[in-house]
């Protein structure tokens, strides 16, 4: 049984967690047994999850919580596929993790493994979960587990301040979400998903919940303007766990979202799809265009991860759209490019956050101004990261090429809607899916150039060692999945027409095809990345061999010419802040920006430029501004003496009696 | 997949890489004669490639193996991106393998290749010529996707030989999506293939310098290697821009024989072609970077307008 399976690896990943607790301080152990251990059950579980996927829809009622509210568990196939991208993923940062934790940083290494795997086996509940109860207990405990991972280099006042800022964002996030599933029940006392998606609502109450939906999910994914603490707190976070929280936890928002959109509540109309995709597209633009400019490294992927997240929600809000119009084999396919693209994503993103995690420990750096050269010292993390980095920058034959490639061949259906408005914005809307994409390859070609290529900014790069066995083990087992996902586009769409077919009613053609990706038709459009890939391997090694052959293989190794310029230093190389000034010219209106410039006869010129987000100045500042006040306000009731306390229950008794008597 | 269809192929790749030096040589050609210079010969370019093979290979020092793997990666994938251009024929074994969004994928990662191997060595200008030549991409790649989009709204189809063959066989009339989606054309190949106004193939000014200044540090047969890649990327586009716009006379998969009438024909677009790039390249003055900006901003605006004149029109 597929259930049996997965439930019994999320057993495995709470027991660990407890063995964690017990052997406290003994790091050996809890990071060569326990970590690897915990990867083991991943794979068990992405077994359970594949397994599942060609099984119909199993339930099981577990009799945990309360006496009269058990809580109910379901595994179709849309949980199948968010569990398959858990564990795969999961696998991969756990085996890193083994060799990543060290010594006295924060949390001692026993209760960072309860907390890691505790994470994990909510997140895996989280996507089973059949009645909101269940769905809301291990919501929040999610949030709460990966808040005390986010703060367990707590001594720092920056990471606390990351910390209070996740956990109130995830809990707005929550009320959002239980208030959706307050009007999904109508009434009916009855929380289970069977009963809310029995309700036939009406399109206010229907809207509602919706926007209900976007709201709770889009705190937790990062969508415009409920970004701001991604920002924060996948900084704060050791590495593998940003790599949790980015790779896999934002795409429980994902599941969330699809879930009731397309599930529970059944149709959904034109302006839900139309708004997804206007908010998908803002919250992508902003990502990347923030993510260029940034100058430390574990903010620039996640920067990059607000962008990426901004295109799976503009898949989905697509989805929704042709679902509206029922146009289905459409509906599949942007739906497909959505799933497509979270998969992709949670694999290529894991990869670069463990990489950062690689560097962090190896340097002490994490300014992008104070690496460089890494390549000649890290050669396994620097090549394994480039990998990731095509993936990421959407670039063939990886994965993420294919997601955008399938994204782009939606939104040429497009114009078939009946709906003349949104015919006219469709080529606006492509076109800022081909900026976003474009702008992620000039953000992705700075974080390896400055990280990896050119002359080492610093001299203790040199010293840099080169990652160990489990971190290389885990880099090289995303790294593969990112290529796997990129070269075998036809087999995974056998796994996301298993979940478009129940959801959207239609899947994607695949019969006939195992090297080509043929959405539609052979006409209409077509991608075979096996092909590309050995047509271009076949160029370049038939270009090799024959240079080697004809001419010759002498070389020899000089300083750099450098247009002969005769002293040649570390500090002429471009700097991560030079690599942004582009972008920060160009989308100026973007940002907020503070400039401090020198004068001609400053003796000591100082030139410094501080970038930040503009939202957080007129939307977040001024909102806490008036919580503030109001709480001091409410503050005044509080005087501390028996007597005032013992007035308002007067008058309190007053109004209520003036009240009923009416 | 059939003999006739791997025969084109062949000789598609083969005669793209033996006819893009030349294109390059006919260029110059014009261009020295436009400019009142004596003009070098056309073979010019195949001279200074097989000069550069035979010279020894001079590497900087701490020069990473991504650095020397880079030269025959950017070949290897612009031969690719010829393979699948339909130029002579339309049938072409590898074309389902990248249709035109693939296409555009293939010179992102040729670029990005590119200037990561300039950012390797740590040098001034290197660095300085991969962030403009990034800049320069991420304006350029929008626009050649929403041309390319122009074209496939009209055949709904984005794969290339469908494309060529639906407009090969049409009856000669003025889509106005696609004279709007040509002119956006023709400035990103502008800017794609380093000629001025965006950047200037013969400059000597390292300050000025975007696609020469990632060569800097390059020597010996991989020089080689990229400068007939750069080539290679100029008959590709040409080659694009000509099956897009005038695709009569290439060949399809029911008439094999007439590849042999193809091949002039190409010859005879691409000398044409070539005289009109030099003569807008000396008719205007190469422009600050960040004109760069407006000058494919209005590349985007162009294709996009282009498509909605599709969209709303239907022609």
């Amino acid at each position: 049984m597929p259930l049996d399976c997965i439930l019994s690896a999320v057993a495995a990943w709470l027991l660990i967690g407890i063995a964690g607790v017990a052997a406290l301080r003994r790091l050996t152990l809890v990071a060569h047994l326990l970590f690897p251990l915990g990867g083991l059950a991943a794979l068990l579980l992405a077994a359970g999850a594949a397994w599942a996927l060609t099984q119909p829809p199993q339930t099981v009622v577990l009799p945990l919580g309360l006496p009269t509210l058990p809580f109910h568990f379901r595994l179709d196939s849309l949980s199948a596929f968010f569990l398959l991208v858990l564990g795969a993923t999961a696998a991969g940062v756990s085996v890193f993790a083994a060799g990543y934790f060290r010594r006295g940083e924060g949390t001692p290494p026993g209760l960072l493994c309860l907390e890691y795997h505790l994470f994990l086996a909510s997140m895996a509940l989280v996507l089973l979960a059949d009645d909101a109860y269940a769905f809301m207990v291990m919501w929040e405990t999610m949030a709460l587990s990966s808040f005390f991972l986010v703060i367990a280099n707590h001594r720092l006042g920056e990471i606390r301040r990351a910390g209070y800022l996740y956990l109130l964002m995830a809990h707005l996030g929550a009320i959002a979400i239980l208030l959706c599933f307050g009007v999904l029940q109508a009434n009916t006392g009855n929380y289970t998903f069977d009963n809310l998606r029995a309700q036939q609502l009406g399109p206010f109450a229907a809207s509602l919940a919706f926007l209900l939906a976007v709201v709770g999910f889009g705190a937790k994914g990062g969508l415009l303007p409920l970004h701001v603490w991604l920002p924060e707190a996948h900084p704060a976070a050791p590495s593998p766990v940003s790599a949790l929280l980015s790779g896999v936890m934002l795409k429980t928002a994902v599941y969330g979202l699809v879930r009731v959109t397309f599930d529970l509540l059944h149709t959904p109309l034109w302006w839900w799809g139309a708004l997804l995709l206007a908010l998908g597209l803002a919250s992508a633009l902003m990502g990347v265009v923030f993510a260029a400019v940034q100058v430390d490294m574990k903010r620039l992927l996640a920067y990059s991860s607000m962008e990426n997240l901004g295109l799976i929600f503009a898949g989905l809000g697509l989805a929704a759209l042709f679902a509206a119009y029922d146009m289905r084999p459409m509906a599949a396919l942007a739906l497909t490019a959505a799933l497509y693209h979270a998969a992709s994503h949670a694999t290529f993103k894991s990869l670069l956050f463990v990489a950062t995690g690689a560097v962090l420990h190896a340097t002490h750096e994490r300014s992008l101004g104070k690496l460089g050269g890494l390549i000649r010292f890290m050669p396994w993390v620097a090549w394994i990261t480039l990998l990731g980095t095509l993936a990421s920058a959407g670039l063939p034959p990886l994965g993420g090429f294919v997601s955008e490639w399938l994204l782009l061949q939606s939104f040429l259906f497009a114009p078939g809607l009946p709906n003349g408005f949104l015919n006219m914005l469709v080529p606006v809307v492509a076109a800022l899916i081909a900026l976003v994409a474009a702008l992620a390859g000039y953000t992705m070609v700075k974080f390896f150039g400055v990280i990896f290529l050119g002359q080492p900014r610093e001299e203790k790069l040199a010293q840099a060692r080169d990652a160990g066995w489990w971190e290389r083990a885990g880099m090289l087992w995303l790294g593969g999945l990112c290529l796997l996902l990129g070269l075998f586009p036809a087999q995974v769409l056998l796994i996301t027409n298993a979940v478009t077919r129940p959801l959207v009613g239609a899947a994607l053609n695949t019969a006939g095809h195992d090297w080509l990706l043929v959405p539609v038709s052979l006409e209409r459009a077509s991608y075979g990345p096996v092909l590309f890939l050995l047509g271009a391997a076949a160029c370049v090694a038939a270009t090799f061999l024959l240079v080697r052959w004809r001419y010759h293989g002498r070389l020899s190794r000089v300083p750099p010419w450098d247009c002969g310029h005769p002293d040649l230093t570390a500090r002429m190389q471009d700097t991560a802040e030079g690599f942004g000034q582009p972008i920060r010219q160009i989308f100026e209106p973007f940002f907020r920006m503070e400039r401090e410039l020198p004068s001609a006869f400053d003796a000591a010129p100082r030139y410094r430029v501080s970038v930040s987000d503009p939202l957080w100045h007129f939307l977040y500042l001024p909102l806490a501004r008036a919580v503030e006040a109001l709480a001091r306000l409410v503050g005044r009731l509080q005087q501390g003496r028996i007597a005032v306390y013992l007035l308002y229950s007067f008058l309190t008794l007053i109004a209520v009696l003036l009240v009923v008597r009416r | 997949m059939n003999a006739p269809g791997l025969f084109s192929q062949l000789l598609e790749v083969l005669i793209a890489l033996a006819l893009a030096p030349l294109l390059t040589g006919w260029v110059n050609q014009c261009r020295a004669w436009l400019l009142n210079k004596s003009a070098p010969p056309l073979t010019q370019p195949y001279r200074k490639l097989h000069k550069l093979f035979h010279k020894e290979l001079v590497l900087a020092e701490h020069a990473s193996s991504l650095y020397r793997a880079v030269p025959y990666l950017v070949f290897g994938c612009m031969a690719l991106a010829c393979a699948i251009i339909p130029t002579l024929s339309t049938d072409l074994p590898l074309s389902p393998a990248a249709d035109a969004v693939a296409l555009v994928g293939l010179f992102a990662l040729a670029r990005v290749f590119q200037s990561l191997a300039a950012m390797d060595v740590g040098t001034a200008f290197g660095t300085l010529g991969a962030r403009r030549e990034m800049l320069i991409g991420f304006l350029a790649e929008p626009a050649l996707l929403m041309v390319l989009f122009s074209a496939s709204l009209l055949s709904r189809s984005t794969s290339l030989t469908t494309l060529v063959d639906l407009f090969a066989h049409r009856e000669l009339a003025i889509y106005p999506s696609l004279a709007f989606a040509g002119v956006a054309f023709t400035l990103v190949s502008l800017a794609e293939n380093a000629r001025i106004p965006v950047d200037n193939p013969a400059t000597h000014l390292e300050l000025t310098m975007v696609h020469e200044a990632l060569l800097l540090e390059y020597s010996g047969r991989h020089l080689a290697l990229l400068e007939w890649a750069a080539s290679l990327k100029l008959f590709a586009y040409s080659c694009a821009g000509l099956a897009l716009f005038f695709p009569w006379g290439i060949a399809d998969a029911r008439t094999p024989q007439a590849m042999l009438l193809a091949l002039p024909l190409l010859a005879a677009k691409l000398t044409l072609g070539g005289a009109l790039l030099a003569l807008l390249e000396t008719a205007s003055a190469k422009m600050r970077i960040f004109r760069v900006p407006e000058f494919l901003g209005s590349a985007f605006l162009l294709a996009v307008i282009g498509m909605l004149v599709n969209i709303l029109l239907g022609v």
